[in-house]
């Protein structure tokens, strides 16, 4: 019985994500739009794109691989399957306890690994130029998401998301220095594996200093909406891991009412809205690093997430 | 029982290499030679599985009347030895089934055919022997033999070279363990295991044994600085010997050093942690880095070896820490972290190491911008290769990863240590651990990419065909080795569960009884990790994604030329090579590490003379430590040299001189 609900709840979990994340980017395109004193696209002009791309015949160079088919469903699903063990609505994830937030972390960087050599497939140089920034870019960024995610796991006993969120719904977190350091280093880590604006564009092309649209250039029809989804989804997690570690209140844990649980939705749905307004708001307001200066971003970052770490291993109460 | 057929397939396989050496230019010998070395490194790896799983706890010692007359050869098979001869045998089945295909491209089998077999029962004595005299003995024994594979190709420019460093560190590396042992066996001359054991030495020698340890042991498995003989000597020698060097050998020099560090040395002091901890962090950043400079395919990978040993040794050396204060689960989680990477590294770069031999088969190449689509000849081989790729990069559910989230548990459990050094080294050990797996990823992509996708860069990269099917079933049996490791790492954590028993006084929970094969290291609040759970979950969400792609989506696939933003180029030369894929990392990291400097000459315009780009690297190492030292060796070679023109009488007053001052010392000294 315990078990069914557990995997009602997971499953649910799993649905959920998939058909916020296009709406979670549209919102921020709207908002986007909004402050730029544009109308912008209707709110679910993402998921009207995705549709247009499935049904689209996909064209593929001449050159490509099977690599370059298989990809888009590797990276979608890996990311997928990382978007559905943050929790949510929900704290208690049955699934989560097979996969802790270094696992998280990794299931990203599986993603990250083919999507690079998807872009190295087909032997063009933006492809190339493309894989070998984002490669770069992840050797400063997955450090410091994981330097974060020792701080966290210091801090709670536990690598294990539901348990870091338990700890800090409950009454012994208090205000540390630490806790900042890691809440500005994650939103670093986001901006930057989700090719947001100081780091990379999400709305170029034919640029330079692209990073993810340059890697993805040679995709279409299916496989491109495959990609497409995965990056909205990539958005919603780290959304959904900011809101889970820094705000988790309202989440309902195990044994409580099916009104917890929806409470719990519709207190993420609102967490989402704001996350995706502050992001809108951060991107308008802010230009974009020229991409070696974004080396300097991240390492601050990892400093961030380092210093943190330190801080707790020299006392537990900082 | 175990032992003494154990012994015998020692035995045999020098045997092997004895009786082969007439024969070794004959057609048939290598088959025939290869065909024994995986019969008999299969019996080994069974005998030595079935110690293990069955009777972990118990030891078998045997004695035979070889070496020094007074005290024999002793030989043991316990815990630890029966682990690191199933890594060992593991890597020599594999290597062997491989080289039934491979052995037969090879232009100078009389050079490496006999050697191989007597290789591999270097690397297996080293691990059974149960006293000094034997321990070396073996240990200088697998050097040399791994030497004369290395010059097996003496004509190929840098070879010998290579075959000159090498045996250099070599040496090095056994004075330094002769040294360690000396100390250990005290003025009585304990040389026997057993007896040091027994007797272990006070504080000072102990800490001396130790560093003699690390240099020793290190120089052989290739930390950071005394690595620089393993990207030139690898590479040189044929591939199923590079893999053996590469995922084996090292494997049998950290054998030694926790031999020594955690059987013999007796209880720890915590700064014994402090140069493991340095020096593992250090190799694992710079072996990951160097190897990403890297265009040679066999040199990444021995970098990228230089990095896992590094990773180890961190294992290793938080393991020590926690020993010496008294924590023993913790001690015993790092241990096994470290030994499950011991396992891990020799089953992927091994496989990775096939992968560039069966790259080398099919186009004599190994420079990575003269390859290139090699996934389209060679699709079985690329997916192999990938795979290799994907677990040493640590994704999950690989067994890479497993192995590197144990490490980040046992990082995670040392704020209990007491210390203030080691609570400020640890944190930066984990930045560090953390940025060379990211690295090595980065690294991987590089080494996949370049050489198996995009299109060719040469004409034998175009030409290239699949390889035989020895080849390919050696690679898969590692690549399905490598998915059975990270998907069920409970097994091999309880496998490891008598050896840090033994070693370090508890083990890891017993994975056994938990539900659907989950890996909880210390208790299930506090972290757990479950690669089938995961893999099942990821194997459920694709098939949903194939499936409703399938309902929903257009079928229609269209072929057409490459898009690239609407100006694609003919050239296969405007693909991203090697270099330029390494260049922000260089740009980012190399500046500093490796003093990297770009010179740009642009021809005025209108001059139609190419545009140059010279890149400078440098290895401050090599610059800083290597070459001051050679240079040293040779000025006091050089000022040596006049002894060797004295008169008789000259030659007389030297020996008195020293004699008297020998007898002098002596008289000082009681």
């Amino acid at each position: 019985m315990a078990l069914t609900r557990d995997l009602i709840i997971q499953g649910a979990q799993v649905l959920l994500v998939l058909a916020l994340a296009p709406l979670l980017t549209g919102w921020v395109r709207k908002v986007k739009a909004r402050l730029l004193r544009r109308r912008g696209p209707p709110l679910l002009q993402p998921y009207r794109e995705l549709l247009r791309l499935i049904r689209k015949e996909a064209v593929l160079a001449e050159n490509a691989s099977w690599l370059f088919r298989v990809a888009p469903y590797m990276i979608f699903s890996a990311i997928w399957v990382a978007a559905a063990l943050v929790p949510t609505f929900s704290i208690q994830l049955i699934f989560g306890r097979a996969a802790d937030l270094i696992v998280i972390v990794a299931l990203l960087g599986s993603a990250r690994f083919f999507l690079a050599l998807a872009g190295l497939d087909v032997g063009t140089s933006f492809g190339g130029i493309g894989s070998s920034r984002e490669m770069m870019l992840a050797a400063l960024a997955e450090p410091a998401m994981l330097m974060i995610v020792f701080t966290l796991s210091l801090m709670a006993g536990s690598t294990q998301l539901s348990s870091i969120a338990e700890y800090m719904i409950g009454p012994t977190v208090g205000i540390r220095i630490s806790l900042a350091l890691s809440a500005v280093a994650l939103i670093m880590v986001a901006l930057a594996e989700n090719a947001r604006i100081p780091v990379d564009n999400p709305a170029t092309h034919l640029e330079l200093t692209m990073v993810h649209e340059a890697m993805v250039l040679e995709y279409s029809g299916r496989h491109l909406a495959m990609i497409e989804a995965a990056s909205s989804l990539k958005l919603l997690l780290y959304v959904s891991l900011l809101a889970a570690i820094f705000t988790p209140w309202g989440m309902a844990s195990t044994g409580q009412s099916l009104a917890a649980y929806l409470l719990g939705a519709a207190v993420y749905a609102a967490k989402l809205a704001a996350g995706g307004f502050a992001l809108a708001v951060f991107e308008t307001s802010i230009a974009k690093m020229r991409v070696f200066r974004v080396s300097q971003f991240l390492g601050a970052a990892l400093m961030l997430g380092l210093l943190a770490t330190l801080l707790l291993f020299v006392s537990r109460n900082l | 029982m175990g032992l003494a057929a154990l012994l015998g397939t020692v035995a045999a396989l020098l045997a092997l290499g004895i009786l082969v050496l007439p024969l070794a230019h004959r057609r048939p010998a290598s088959p025939l030679v290869y065909g024994t070395t995986l019969m008999l490194c299969g019996i080994a790896l069974v005998i030595a599985t079935r110690h293990l799983l069955t009777r972990g706890a118990s030891a078998e010692d045997l004695v035979l009347p070889l070496g020094i007359p007074w005290l024999g050869a002793h030989f043991r098979l316990d815990a630890l030895a029966a682990f690191f001869l199933l890594v060992v045998n593991l890597g020599g089945v594999s290597a062997s089934l491989f080289s039934l295909g491979y052995g037969r491209h090879e232009s100078a089998p009389g050079r490496v055919l006999p050697f191989y077999a007597a290789f591999l029962a270097g690397m297996n004595l080293v691990v059974l022997a149960a006293d000094a005299f034997t321990f070396l003995l073996a240990w200088e024994f697998m050097s040399l033999s791994s030497w004369a594979l290395v010059m097996a190709h003496h004509k190929e420019p840098g070879t010998a070279h290579a075959g000159f460093v090498y045996l250099a560190m070599a040496s090095f590396g056994t004075l330094c363990l002769l040294l360690a042992f000396g100390l250990l066996a005290g003025p009585q001359g304990a040389y026997a295991f057993d007896q040091m054991r027994a007797h272990p030495p006070g504080p000072v020698i102990a800490g001396l044994a130790l560093l003699l340890a690390v240099l020793g042991a290190g120089s052989k498995a290739g930390l950071v600085p005394l690595h620089p003989w393993l990207p030139l000597a690898h590479p040189a020698a044929p591939s199923q010997v590079s893999a053996l060097m590469s995922g084996v050998m090292t494997k049998v020099a950290l054998y030694g050093f926790v031999r020594i560090v955690f059987d013999l040395l007796g209880p720890p002091e915590w700064w014994w942690s402090v140069p493991v901890l340095v020096l593992g962090g250090l190799s694992a950043v710079l072996g990951v880095l160097n190897a990403l400079m890297q265009n040679d395919l066999k040199r990444l990978l021995a970098y990228s070896t230089v990095e896992n040993v590094g990773i180890i040794a961190i294992g290793l050396g938080l393991s020590l820490a926690f020993r010496a204060t008294g924590i023993g689960w913790a001690a015993s989680l790092a241990l096994t972290a470290a030994l499950f990477h011991v396992l891990n590294h020799s089953l992927f770069k091994s496989l990775l190491f096939f992968g560039s031999g069966a790259v080398m088969m099919a186009t004599d190449e190994r420079d990575m911008d003269r390859l290139g689509g090699l996934i389209h000849p060679m699709p079985l081989t690329a997916f192999a290769f990938l795979v290799g790729a994907a677990a040493i990069s640590a994704l999950p559910p690989l067994n890479g990863f497993a192995s590197e989230w144990l490490t980040f548990q046992s990082i995670l459990v040392s704020p209990q240590l007491p210390q203030w050094g080691l609570r400020f080294l640890v944190p930066a050990v984990g930045a560090i651990l953390a940025l060379s797996a990211a690295l090595a990823a980065a690294c991987f992509v590089k080494a996949f990419g370049i050489t198996f996708l995009g299109r060719p860069r040469s004409a034998r990269a175009q030409g290239a065909s699949e390889v035989d099917a020895f080849a390919l079933a050696a690679m898969f049996g590692l690549a399905a080795l490598c998915l059975a490791a990270g998907l069920m790492p409970g097994v091999v954590v309880d496998a490891l569960a008598p050896v840090t028993q033994a070693l370090t006084g508890a083990h890891v929970p017993v994975q056994r009884g938990l539900a659907w094969l989950s890996l909880v290291p210390i208790a299930e609040s506090r972290s757990a990790y479950n690669g089938l759970v995961l893999f099942t979950f990821i194997a459920l969400s694709t098939l949903a994604t194939v499936v409703a792609i399938h309902r929903l989506a257009s079928h229609a696939v269209r072929r057409g030329p490459a898009w690239d933003c609407g100006f694609p180029d003919a050239s296969p030369a405007t693909q991203y090579s090697a270099g330029s894929f390494g260049q922000p990392i260089r740009r980012t990291f190399g500046t500093i590490i490796f003093a990297a400097r770009e010179h740009i000459t642009m021809p005025l315009p209108g001059d139609p003379a190419p545009a140059r780009l010279e890149l400078q690297l440098r290895d401050f190492i090599w610059n800083w430590l290597y070459q001051p030292l050679g240079g040293l060796v040779g000025r006091v070679a050089d000022l040596l040299n006049h002894l060797q023109f004295l008169t008789i009488r000259k030659y007389l007053s030297l020996v008195f001189g020293v004699l008297i001052v020998l007898l002098l010392l002596l008289a000082v000294w009681r």
